[in-house]
């Protein structure tokens, strides 16, 4: 069974602001689909639109054959590109992680043992083990950021959503994650990443897309690499793509 | 004891002391969500918007606390939806909203030339003027929007930290949001009689603000917000009672002092 669906989507932001043009693509369960493409070429939007985020203008999108916002509740993990949240609010590392509980609980029910090793294991995958009783505000970028995937991974999604998690961490929160990466796809669960690193992509995932607003080539990342999209891209995103910016 | 038990002599005295207990203490856990959304504007707000509730329900001859709380649900409801559907901040929605509202109000009264409300006493409030009515009133709705806290607790946490993450988990968050502007709309309304729209203002901020200096974890912060506004309105009131002054400002004035004390501690900690 396809784990995602998308048909001839199109996202408008405005008449103006075109963000997908006609995106279609399927991916199977099982599997880590690596995204790549300039800045504003529409990764972000799709990832949001197959989390049920933004609604198509046109054009369909199904997770697990549903309509996102139909899914049962946690079935979606998404760690979007850059946390919007404030960092003063009043949580530790751990109450940031148990919220990943929430949509897997029910309205009275206590936090049992099944959420409480959830947590634990999600924490123990990603090193915070020892930063559990640290405040957000007292981690580093990375740490913060592994914060946030042991989240999703605490939600036990059936699909997994990762927003440029490896711009800007270090090295030790790249490797945790392309770990858990490979782990959650070896027990069946497919991951839809976008990145930048195309280098490694090889390493990271079963099948890249390049992406700018449409789908410019699809397949194994050595094929596509190999393909000069990559070149191409490189060139685009080295001469243009810093000066685009995301709507 | 006498100085503990003298003020409950008066029949007044112990119906504005449950009124102070329940305000007190609903408007400061209730401010925990206030402060953490950064809805410190919703207050006043609220409480202004009402007035145009009251005058409407001048003009047609009905309960001006009824008027007052669907006037302020409905400008609740306009502050979520304008905020969602128009991308505006929540800040500037509450402004645009709350003053437009006011205007109504001012302009309904300004064409009626015969109007004789005792805005002062509602927007003022009056404490010690609470009747066995209001105070049976202020139970029941406190009791739902405690209800209604408590039912939707996580979505609640969650939707204050990461609206967007907790919407692609699968939580309702525009739901969330308007429940909450509801339940805040509620709670101005009902406080909003008793102990008027500056204490109101206050209780809904300042607690929180203090609890927030003190602690970094969230329940923490809820039942310390919960309790130091208790302790500020039921406070308030017996130093009121000793120094003759006005309830309302001594209860702020108290809740204010409390506020610079926890900014002290936490600046002396940290």
């Amino acid at each position: 069974m396809n784990a995602i669906l998308v048909r001839d989507l199109v996202v408008r932001y405005s008449a103006r602001v075109t963000a997908l043009d006609g995106v279609t693509l399927s991916v199977d369960t099982g599997a880590a689909l690596g995204v790549v493409g300039p800045n504003g070429s529409g990764k972000s939007t799709l990832l949001k639109s197959i989390a049920g985020l933004i609604a198509p203008t046109s054009g369909e999108v199904l997770v697990f054959g549903k309509v996102p916002r139909k899914l049962e509740r946690g079935a979606i993990g998404y760690v979007p590109q850059i946390e919007d949240v404030d960092w003063s609010f009043p949580a530790s590392v751990r109450d940031v992680v148990a919220m990943g509980r929430f949509p897997r609980m029910k309205t009275f029910s206590q936090f049992g043992a099944h959420d409480r090793a959830a947590v634990d294991e999600a924490l123990a995958a990603l090193n915070l083990g020892d930063l559990r009783n640290r405040h957000i505000s007292e981690l580093s970028g990375g740490q913060q950021q592994r914060a946030f995937v042991a989240r999703s991974l605490a939600q036990e999604p059936r699909l997994l959503l990762l927003d440029e998690p490896t711009t800007g961490v270090d090295a030790e929160t790249e490797e945790a994650l392309l770990h858990i990466v490979r782990g959650l796809v070896k027990d069946g669960l497919p991951v839809v990443m976008t990145t930048h690193d195309l280098d490694r992509a090889p390493e990271w995932f079963d099948r890249l897309i390049v992406v700018d607003r449409k789908v410019l080539a699809d397949g194994d990342p050595e094929t596509v690499l190999a393909s000069g999209s990559y070149a191409a891209i490189r060139e685009h995103t080295h001469t243009h793509g810093h000066t685009r910016t995301t709507p | 004891m006498d100085v503990l038990t003298a003020p409950f002599t008066f029949e007044f005295m112990q119906r504005a002391f449950v009124a102070a207990l329940i305000v007190g203490a609903l408007c400061s856990t209730m401010g925990t969500y206030v402060v953490l959304r950064k809805l410190s504007f919703i207050g006043d707000g609220i409480a202004h918007a009402s007035f145009a509730g009251i005058v409407i329900a001048y003009l047609r001859g009905f309960n001006y606390a009824f008027g007052a709380a669907i006037v302020a649900v409905i400008t609740a409801l306009g502050i979520g939806f304008v905020h969602r559907r128009g991308k505006i901040s929540l800040d500037t929605t509450i402004g645009v909203l709350f003053t437009g509202a006011f205007a109504v109000g001012i302009f309904l009264m300004s064409r009626s030339q015969r109007y004789s409300v005792d805005l002062e006493g509602f927007l003022f409030g009056n404490i010690l003027g609470v009747s066995r009515d209001d105070l049976i009133i202020v139970c029941v709705l406190a009791a739902i929007v405690v209800l209604c806290v408590a039912v939707l607790y996580r979505p609640l946490l969650y939707t204050s930290f990461d609206p967007v993450v907790a919407q692609a988990s699968g939580i309702n968050a525009a739901f969330v949001d308007y429940v909450l502007l509801v339940l805040l709309a509620l709670t101005i309304i009902i406080s909003l009689q008793s102990v008027g729209i500056v204490l109101v203002a206050a209780l809904l901020v300042t607690p929180a603000a203090a609890a927030a200096q003190l602690t970094r974890r969230f329940v923490p912060m809820l039942v310390l917000s919960g309790a130091i506004g208790t302790f500020c309105s039921v406070g308030g009131l017996y130093l009121s009672y000793y120094l003759s002054s006005a309830s309302g400002a001594t209860i702020v004035i108290l809740a204010t002092l409390i506020f610079f004390a926890a900014l002290a501690l936490r600046r002396r900690s940290a």
